[in-house]
C-alpha cells in the first residue's frame, strides 16, 4: 500500500459537519470498475452546476485553495455509504490528509487503506486550524506520522492518535493482506475449530 | 486482531476493484464456499427480459459474473429466482445465523445483526482482504445499549423506532460503537422488524447493531435453505441460543427510549437524524440553539425546498418509493397494502413498490398484495435496490419530492436535486393516497399496521 511518513501542504477548508460519501462521490460515478480516475468527480454535485461550470459558492472552488493537499472539515466526515470511491476521489483530487474532529468508521479504514491520512483533532484545535485556513492566505500544515503531530510553524502543534496497526502499515508501506496471509497457520487452525453446523454457500442444492 | 469472517456477501458495485486487486497480486479467493454474490445495486426493476440500459452498468454486471465464475463463488444473477437485495436474501436463505461474523462491501450490513450476528460494512480494500484471507484486521469496539421499553402504540413500526432512536442519538451518536438493541419492544419485534431496526444502525454512525437471539430467531430460521435440518436443527438452535446476551450484561453506555414516546416519523432534512413526528413541524431555526445545528438545518431546508415551521402533514408529495433493504420484506409490503387496499393513489403521485427479493415478490403475489397495489395505482416491480440509491433507471427528477421507505435522505441520494423524506411503509402508502403526509394512526387501517 501507499506509504505515508510526512506531508507538508496547502490547506483547504470545507466548513460543514456530516459530509457524507454520497456528496464526496455521487452514485453516477460508481459504475466504473477502476480504482483511479475519480478526482474530477469528487464533490461533483456541489462543485459544478448543471451546465458543468464550477459553482463559485462552493467553498473548495475558491482560487486560494487551488493545489491544496490538506483538507480541513467538520465533524463526522465521510458518513453514510461504504463506497471506497470516496477515498479514491479525495486522493484523485490531490488530498493526502483530511483533518476533522471526527470521522465515520468505514471511511477511516478506506482512507487509511489508500494512504490518505485521516487526522482526528480536538474540536478546539480544529476551530483554530479552520479559522487560519479560511483566511485564504496560503496557510500550510505539516503532518508528521512518525511524531503523530500536526504543526503550522506559527504556534500550532497538536498531537493525534492513530491505531498502531495502521500507523505501522502506513510508515512501512506494508500490505494488510500480506500481513494476514503470514498468519496462515493460525487461520487454518481456527478453521479446524469452526462448527460443522455453520452454513456454506456453495451447496447450491440446499441454497 | 484478526477476525475470521463466516459469511462474505458480495455485489456488483464494490467488488470489481477487489477482484482486480487479487488478480494483480496473483492471489486466489480463499473460501468461495463462505462467499455469496448477488446483483442488486444497479439492476433495472422492469421485466427481466428487458436489458440493463447503460453500457457501463452492464460491464459491471458482466465482471461480477466473470469474477464469480473464475473463483467458484455462487452468484444469484438477474435470472435467478432468489435474486434480490443483498441484505434481504442473506437472511431469507438462512445464511445469516446467530453468532456469525458477516461482512459485505455495503454499509447496511448491520441488518444481519438482527440474528445476533456481528455484521458490518467494509470498503473495497477490505473486500479484497476477505476474499484473499477470509479475515479482517479489527480493533474491538465500545458497546452501546439502546433499550426500548414499554409497548409500541398502534401505527408505530420498527422503522419509526429506528428513526426515533437516530433522532435522539444524532448521525454520529453511535460512532465507533457496536449497538445492542434491548428491551420489551425489541423482544416483541418480528425478525423483519429487527432487521429494519438493525439496518438503520449505520445512520447513527455505529459500526454494527444487533439483537440477542431468542425463540423468534430460531422460528424464523427453521426450514431455510442454509439451515441444518432434522436432528442437526436441534443442535444448531441450541448452539444459536448460547449466543444470547447475559442478563445484566455490562455496556460502555446505555441509552433508554420509552416506546410510548415514539410516533410515526418523517424526516424533513438531509440527514436521517433530521426527523419530526408526523403531527409535528419542520423546526423553526430560531429554536435551534447550537450554531452548527442551525446552519445545517438552514442548508437542509433550502435544499429540501421547505419553509421553517411548516406542518409535516402540509408537505405535498410527488413520488412514493416502497422498497430497499430497510423496508421491502413481506411484512413491510403487507403493512403498505393494508393502507392502500381499496383506495387510489393521488393523481399527482407516482408510486412504486419494489420487493426486496424474488422470493418476497412471489410470496406477496401468492397472497394477492400485487393485485391490491396495482388496483390502487402503485407500480409493482422486480427486486433490487432501485430508488434507494438511484443507480438504475428509478430516480427522482430535480425538485421532485419523495416519501421513501429507504434509509438515506442525503442530498441527491435518489437522484440529483431530488428531495427524500424517510418514512415507514404504512406512512409511505398513506402519503401516496393523500398526496401529502398523513398520520396513519388516524386511518381506519391503523390496527392492521404491524409492529
Ligand atoms: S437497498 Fe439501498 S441501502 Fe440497501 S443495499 Fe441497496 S443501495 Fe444499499
Amino acid at each position: 500500500m501507499d506509504a505515508f511518513t510526512l506531508h507538508e501542504g496547502l490547506c483547504a477548508a470545507l466548513s460543514l459537519d456530516d459530509v457524507d460519501t454520497d456528496q464526496i462521490i455521487p452514485k453516477q460515478f460508481l459504475k466504473r470498475t477502476e480504482r483511479d480516475g475519480y478526482g474530477d468527480s469528487c464533490f461533483f454535485d456541489w462543485r459544478y452546476d448543471q451546465s458543468g461550470q464550477p459553482r463559485p459558492d462552493f467553498e473548495l472552488n475558491h482560487p486560494a485553495y487551488r493545489g491544496a493537499s490538506v483538507l480541513l472539515t467538520g465533524r463526522n466526515f465521510g458518513c453514510g455509504s461504504s463506497r471506497e470511491h470516496a477515498a479514491w476521489a479525495l486522493s484523485g483530487y490531490g488530498f493526502r490528509a483530511v483533518l476533522a474532529a471526527s470521522f465515520a468508521d468505514i471511511f477511516t479504514t478506506n482512507a487509511l487503506a489508500n494512504g490518505l491520512l485521516p487526522v482526528r483533532l480536538s474540536e478546539a484545535t480544529m476551530e483554530t486550524l479552520l479559522k487560519r485556513t479560511r483566511r485564504r492566505d496560503g496557510y500550510r500544515l505539516t503532518i508528521d506520522l512518525t511524531l503523530q503531530q500536526v504543526s503550522d510553524g506559527s504556534g500550532v502543534v497538536a498531537g493525534f492518535d492513530i491505531e498502531p496497526f495502521w500507523r505501522d502499515c502506513l510508515l512501512s508501506g506494508r500490505d494488510p493482506i500480506a500481513m494476514a496471509l503470514s498468519q496462515e497457520a493460525a487461520i487454518r487452525a481456527f478453521e479446524e475449530t469452526r462448527s460443522e453446523l455453520l452454513p456454506v454457500t456453495l451447496d447450491q442444492h440446499r441454497l | 486482531m484478526l477476525l475470521y469472517v463466516d459469511l462474505h456477501l458480495v455485489h456488483e458495485v464494490t467488488s470489481p476493484q477487489a477482484f482486480a486487486g487479487l488478480r494483480l497480486s496473483g492471489r486466489a479467493v480463499r473460501r468461495p464456499d463462505l462467499t455469496l454474490a448477488v446483483m442488486d445495486h444497479l439492476v433495472p426493476t422492469w421485466e427481466r427480459s428487458r436489458p440493463t440500459p447503460d453500457p457501463i452498468g452492464r460491464e459491471q454486471l458482466r465482471q461480477l459474473s466473470e469474477n464469480c465464475a473464475a473463483a467458484g463463488i455462487p452468484l444469484l444473477d438477474l435470472n435467478d429466482r432468489r435474486q434480490g437485495i443483498v441484505h434481504v436474501i442473506g437472511p431469507e436463505l438462512g445464511m445469516t445465523q446467530p453468532g456469525m461474523t458477516v461482512v459485505c462491501g455495503d454499509s447496511h450490513t448491520a441488518t444481519h445483526g438482527a440474528f445476533g450476528a456481528l455484521a458490518f460494512g467494509v470498503g473495497t480494500s477490505e473486500v479484497e482482504q476477505v476474499l484473499a484471507t477470509q479475515c479482517l484486521w479489527q480493533a474491538p469496539s465500545p458497546t452501546l445499549e439502546v433499550r426500548v421499553d414499554g409497548h409500541l402504540p398502534a401505527g408505530v413500526t420498527a422503522k419509526d423506532v429506528a428513526l426515533g432512536i437516530i433522532g435522539r442519538l444524532g448521525v454520529s451518536g453511535g460512532q465507533g460503537s457496536v449497538i445492542e438493541y434491548t428491551g420489551e419492544v425489541i423482544r416483541r419485534l418480528s425478525m423483519e422488524g429487527r432487521m429494519t431496526l438493525c439496518n438503520m444502525t449505520i445512520e447513527a454512525g455505529a459500526r454494527a447493531g444487533l439483537v440477542s437471539p431468542d425463540q423468534t430467531t430460531v422460528s424464523y430460521l427453521a426450514g431455510r435453505p442454509g439451515v441444518p435440518a432434522g436432528a442437526d436443527f436441534e443442535r444448531a438452535s441450541e448452539r444459536w441460543l448460547q449466543f444470547a446476551s447475559d442478563p445484566g450484561a455490562d455496556f460502555d453506555r446505555t441509552v433508554e427510549v420509552r416506546a410510548a414516546e415514539l410516533a410515526p416519523y418523517v424526516t424533513w432534512g438531509t440527514t436521517p437524524a433530521m426527523v419530526a413526528t408526523v403531527t409535528g413541524r419542520v423546526p423553526w431555526l430560531a429554536d435551534l440553539l447550537d450554531e452548527a445545528e442551525r446552519s445545517a438545518a438552514a442548508r437542509a431546508l433550502s435544499y429540501m425546498g421547505l419553509t421553517e415551521g411548516t406542518a409535516i402533514e402540509d408537505i405535498p408529495i410527488d413520488r412514493v418509493f416502497i422498497g430497499s433493504c430497510t423496508n421491502s420484506r413481506l411484512e413491510d409490503l403487507r403493512a403498505a397494502a393494508a393502507v392502500a387496499a381499496g383506495r387510489r393513489v393521488h393523481p399527482r403521485v407516482r408510486a412504486m413498490v419494489v420487493p426486496g427479493s424474488g422470493t418476497v415478490k412471489r410470496a406477496a403475489e401468492a397472497e394477492g398484495l400485487d393485485r391490491i397495489f396495482q388496483a390502487s395505482g402503485f407500480e409493482w416491480r422486480e427486486a433490487g435496490c432501485s430508488m434507494c440509491l438511484g443507480m438504475n433507471p428509478d430516480i427522482l427528477q430535480p425538485g421532485e419530492r419523495c416519501a421513501s421507505t429507504s434509509n438515506r435522505n442525503f442530498e441527491g441520494r435518489q437522484g440529483a436535486g431530488g428531495r427524500t423524506h424517510l418514512v415507514s411503509p404504512a406512512m409511505a402508502a398513506a402519503a401516496a393516497l393523500y398526496g401529502h403526509f398523513v398520520d396513519v394512526r388516524r386511518l381506519p387501517s391503523a390496527a392492521a399496521i404491524g409492529n
